[in-house]
């Protein structure tokens, strides 16, 4: 067993003693700050990945809400378009309504005048008729008082003197 | 002398054995290509179970 | 494209530099050849031997001068070693670069030798080591040895190497999130380390409290293996002392660690019957004591030991083959092959501390795992 007769204890010691000196020294000159800078470097990367998505997202909503904005600033003004050409024909609409109705009482007013006149006119005839029938009816008693004769005479001249109209 | 033949077996035996680790590990990276890191990590990792076995042998024979 | 031609010839250009070198590298040479030239099988198998092991001191290469005597290029390391009279420290050149006993270091009444790069105190009374007939020595015994060897220097050049290294990438950050210079190759293998190894293995819950652990684990073991692989001829994780403390601290760590869910899986198996729980339990407890941490120890351990003779043995073509294939043909024959063989050693280099690391983790994740029992077993 040649291998074991090699082994040196000396040697297994300085090595167990050098080792863990080395171990020491690296694990805290070394590896720690290497680690946690290692680390350090892979979240930042991270984050800044991370970063970088979320402003690729916000600029998506960004333009999403300007998309949707636009379209909402075009379907408003489109309604309002709608609805001022709605008030303009109805307004026309109500306006040609008042026309007609105004129009259409003036008419109605005009013929009840009208009416009203020729009633009066009528009337008026039918009085002066009135006064002219008493008015021979006054004669012809005067005469009739007189003569049968005359009487009869005095309506006939009378009729012939007066023609109606 | 009889323990240096008997060394000689087993490393023969090692010998062996890492050829088929080796040869299965290729056939199964060129079935699934996709887990060749993962197979050739077992297979190091074997092949070095075996390798510390038959050197122990070895030495151990000497 | 660009990227991987330029990343292809650098790897060229560093394993030519490194090949070229790998012959020379190593400890020093073994008095066993006289004149100190290595060109026979049995000196270079003395030789490779001798580079795995530990050494006291760091020489690069030697070589005769024109006089004849053997010079070597390096550089002594301080021996410190425990003996019955206490601590003594002094230079490994008092050796004198002997290695099988025969120069003796006296201090105060302590005499101590070196036999096969290891040191031993010679019993009171003793002046010359005697050796039986296995070359054991018979008046001496080991001591206990805490010398600054190659190998603890290599550690703590690693070390260094780590705390600078990433000493400067935690620095970096304080300037900014992005690393400069080193840290730009250091960072990714960090997040190598957590993403692929740490997280899938641990889990994400539980995995920051391991991390410093994992780090320092997988860096300590891959600079190492590279730098076995430099001319300097290192061989620290080819110290069984080196693997077996880490595969010791490996499971400290997850035996102190373990959930609840773990202990109760492990002691007291729910689902099976009642008279193999305990059999089982035994076989867990030796899986989590001694199997895993010695499978852990040992691949390592062998791998790096195994890669080292290799690329030695490979380089020694060169002195081989010249018989046979004259300088030039021996030469590059051997340079071919160890340029090979470099390569793959750069791969097993990283391969062997990635799967010390991603077991470390596998056991660690076992051991903290929390079940949900939300099935009955």
């Amino acid at each position: 067993m040649d291998i074991f007769n090699d082994f040196s204890i000396g040697l297994f010691a300085m090595q167990l003693v050098i080792l863990l000196v080395l171990l020491f020294l690296l694990a805290k000159f070394a590896w720690k700050p290497i680690m946690n800078s290692l680390e350090e470097r892979e979240s930042g990367i991270e984050d800044a990945l991370e970063a970088a998505a979320n402003a690729r997202k916000e600029m998506q909503n960004l333009q999403a809400d300007n998309e949707k904005l636009i379209k909402e600033a075009r379907a408003e003004r489109d309604a309002m378009m709608k609805d001022a050409r709605e008030i303009k024909e109805k307004m026309i609409a109500d306006a040609k309504e008042d026309a007609k109705e105004v129009t259409s009482k003036l008419i109605a007013s005009a013929q009840a005048s009208i009416e009203q006149e020729k009633q009066a006119a009528l009337a008026e005839i039918k009085k002066n008729v009135a006064d002219l029938s008493i008015g021979i009816a006054e004669t012809v008693i005067k005469k009739e008082l007189a003569s049968k004769d005359e009487q009869i005479k005095l309506v006939e001249g009378m009729l012939k003197e007066v023609t109606l109209n | 002398m009889y323990n240096l033949i008997g060394a000689g077996l087993i490393v023969i035996g090692g010998g062996i054995g890492l050829g088929q680790i080796g040869g299965k590990a290729m056939e199964g990276i060129a079935r699934q290509p996709e887990a060749a890191g993962k197979i050739q990590t077992a297979m190091i990792i074997i092949g070095a179970l075996l390798e510390g076995l038959a050197f122990g042998a070895l030495l151990l024979g000497k | 494209m660009a990227i991987a031609t330029k990343s292809i010839k650098f790897l060229v250009l560093f394993t030519i530099v490194f090949t070229s070198f790998t012959a020379f590298a190593g400890g020093d040479s073994p008095s066993s050849d006289k004149d100190g030239e290595i060109n026979t099988p049995k000196g270079i198998k003395e030789y490779i031997k001798h580079h795995l092991k530990d050494s006291h001191d760091f020489s690069l290469f030697s070589y005769s001068n024109d006089a004849g005597e053997r010079k070597h290029i390096g550089f002594p390391l301080p021996v410190i070693v425990w003996t019955s009279n206490g601590l003594k420290t002094f230079m490994s050149s008092e050796f004198h670069h002997n290695d099988d006993g025969h120069v003796l270091v006296e201090k105060g009444d302590t005499k101590l030798t070196k036999i096969h790069g290891k040191i031993y105190e010679l019993d009171a009374g003793a002046s010359i080591v005697s050796f039986d007939a296995e070359h054991h020595a018979t008046n001496a015994h080991k001591v206990l040895d805490f010398s600054i060897t190659k190998s603890v220097f290599g550690i703590l050049l690693a070390g260094l190497l780590m705390i600078l290294g990433f000493g400067s990438l935690a620095k970096g950050y304080k300037k900014g999130a992005i690393p400069t210079g080193v840290g730009r190759i250091l960072e990714p293998l960090v997040l190598y380390v957590r993403d692929d190894i740490a997280k899938p293995n641990i889990g994400e819950k539980k995995y920051r409290k391991f991390m410093p652990y994992l780090l320092t684990v997988f860096f300590f073991i891959w600079i190492l293996n590279l730098l076995g692989l430099t001319p300097l001829g290192f061989n620290v994780t080819g110290q069984i002392a080196v693997t077996v403390c880490l595969a010791v601290i490996t499971t400290i760590i997850y035996i102190t660690n373990g959930s609840k869910d773990f202990w109760a899986h492990t002691l007291w198996m729910p689902g099976v019957p009642m008279l193999l729980r305990p059999i089982l339990a035994v076989l867990e407890l030796a899986g989590f004591l001694l199997i895993k941490p010695f499978s852990l120890l040992v691949r390592l351990f062998a791998n790096i030991t195994a890669g080292h003779s290799v690329v030695m043995g490979i380089a020694a073509l060169m002195i081989l083959l010249k018989a046979q294939f004259g300088t030039v043909g021996a030469t590059g024959i051997s340079f071919v092959l160890t340029l090979f063989l470099t390569v793959i050693e750069l791969l097993v280099a990283f391969l062997q501390a990635y799967i010390f690391t991603m077991l470390s983790a596998l056991f660690i994740g076992m051991a903290v795992e929390e079940h949900d029992h939300a099935h009955d077993h």
